[in-house]
């Protein structure tokens, strides 16, 4: 039985081609997924992801619990409403998950984790808030009578959209940076996104979010599915958990060293495991010179041996094939390498792991 | 709901067929199968001349989410492949009967009957 988000009817209504999403019956598009994509990079669009899940974590040990729970420092966080981007790690240095924290109060963080995620990453928290005896309680906030629903709003228009329809949020949100989040009555608002593109990611009681959502669909914002998402994610550089990294890969390896803050004696899980190993490779991006489609797991050969691409997609901006890959270390951004695509060997450049964002090709 | 011309064949592999009067075949993909895939970037067609034998993989279509192969329907030889709908893989999203793929001879003409007719390929895309 697949799990459905409250916006499950709203998606059908629109036509969605729905798939099962580890586990959850989840848009992947509304007709044509280039267009969504377009419709982000240019306009505005705007995606479900309820599926993921926001968890409060509250009480007076918050920053200690988190300080020793991810790699990024929550140090870095002084500003109420401030967004960290952070690896939560195993003791071997290997990625549990992805997730953005938010810091609310010194009292009141809320963390947002991924979908498919979700079980292991509560039980794993709740191990370690009784585990180092820290006055910390875990909530999640995806499924029951409190659970939040998730509308990303994403595009050059979006904030000017999302005012249109919430008017009483513009004051609080027409001065929020990049990666910070306000509360305005039940909404809780964030100027984060996974597509590259300005925009906000709103969550609210579930129970209203078919309400914001058909009123955003009334203001023109394009409804769009996971397949849009994808290769809005890739185009903008940013990892996919389960395919660029997982429980066996290190954030050194998978591009995420800028997240990790190592050069302080603040401890976390995997700290002592990752200074042990280092970096074993690194994390680029490629283009596809002749015709054909990157895709995860094609073998990339490479004068200092074999690599593999982890995510692959056409880029509808770009329109061209581009992929994330693993590469051996000594492999320079520029060098040409090569391909196995069914057999045949394609030749493709090695660039810096951002192609597109806000609206424009960045290669 | 696709569209499922009633004067072609299909394969279960979602290809459709047409027999020409010459006695060669052409072949695509179905509505079915262009509107599973989603948008297509990019296709790869067989060499003319080449050689299939039933159910062999022989060309490969790819759309912005995933590959998939083109089985040849019937044995046969590869006559003519048709570049304009490589070079605009679209054409088949926006009409998979118009933007064929590929013709061939076939090695045994009464291999066309083992193919389903639309109101059995209707019932294989309705399960899908």
């Amino acid at each position: 039985m697949l799990k459905k988000t409250v916006l499950n009817s709203a998606h059908r209504t629109l036509g969605a081609r729905m798939v099962d999403f580890g586990g959850w019956d989840m848009p992947v598009n509304y007709g044509s997924q280039i267009e969504e994509h377009h419709a982000v990079r240019r306009d505005c669009g705007m995606f479900d992801v309820s599926h993921m899940c926001p968890v409060d974590v509250v009480g007076a040990d918050c920053r200690v619990f988190l300080s020793r729970l991810v790699a990024n420092d929550v140090a870095k966080l002084q500003v109420a409403g401030k967004a960290l981007y952070a690896a939560m790690l195993n003791d071997a240095g290997g990625v549990i998950d992805d997730l953005i924290i938010y810091f609310l109060t010194e009292t009141r963080f809320r963390i947002v984790i991924n979908a498919g995620t979700a079980e292991k990453d509560l039980a794993w928290m709740q191990a370690k808030v009784a585990e180092w005896k820290l006055d910390v309680s875990i909530t999640q906030r995806r499924d029951g009578a409190n659970a939040l629903g998730i509308i990303a709003v994403q595009g050059p228009n979006a904030r000017q959209k999302v005012w249109e329809v919430l008017p009483q949020s513009k004051t609080a949100t027409e001065g929020l940076k990049a990666f910070f989040a306000t509360e305005v009555d039940q909404y809780f608002i964030a100027s984060t996104g996974y597509t590259g593109e300005d925009g906000y990611e709103i969550m609210l009681p579930a129970a209203e979010a078919e309400n914001l959502w058909n009123a955003l669909h009334k203001a023109g914002v394009a409804p769009c599915g996971l397949g849009a998402r994808d290769t809005l994610r890739l185009e903008a550089g940013m990892n996919l958990y389960g395919q660029d990294m997982d429980e066996t890969v290190s954030p050194l390896d998978a591009g995420l060293a800028w997240t990790v803050s190592l050069n302080t004696d603040r401890d976390f899980v995997g700290k002592s495991a990752l200074t042990a190993n280092g970096q074993k490779c690194q994390f680029l991006g490629l283009i596809l010179l002749d015709k054909g489609v990157l895709r995860g797991h094609q073998q990339v050969i490479t004068k200092q041996g074999n690599g593999e691409i982890t995510s692959g997609s056409f880029s509808p901006t770009l329109q061209q094939s581009i992929a994330l890959a693993r590469l051996p270390l000594g492999v320079q951004i520029g060098d040409e390498v090569e391909v196995d695509i069914r057999g045949k060997l394609l030749k493709a450049k090695v660039v810096k792991p951002v192609f597109a964002r806000n609206g424009k090709a960045v290669i | 709901m696709s569209n499922v011309p009633a004067n072609l064949k299909y394969a279960t592999s979602h290809e459709w067929v047409r027999l020409e009067a010459d006695g060669s075949v052409t072949v695509g993909i179905s509505d079915h199968a262009q509107e599973a895939l989603g948008d297509l970037v990019f296709v790869e067609l067989p060499e003319v001349g080449a050689h299939f034998v039933a159910e062999k993989e022989i060309a490969v279509v790819e759309s912005v989410k995933a590959a998939a192969d083109v089985y040849a329907p019937i044995a046969g030889t590869v006559t003519e492949v048709n570049q304009a709908a490589a070079d605009a893989p679209e054409s088949v999203n926006q009409d998979a009967y118009a933007a064929w793929l590929f013709k061939m001879t076939p090695d045994n003409a009464a291999d066309l009957d083992a193919l389903l007719d639309a109101a059995a390929y209707q019932a294989v895309a309705d399960a899908a």
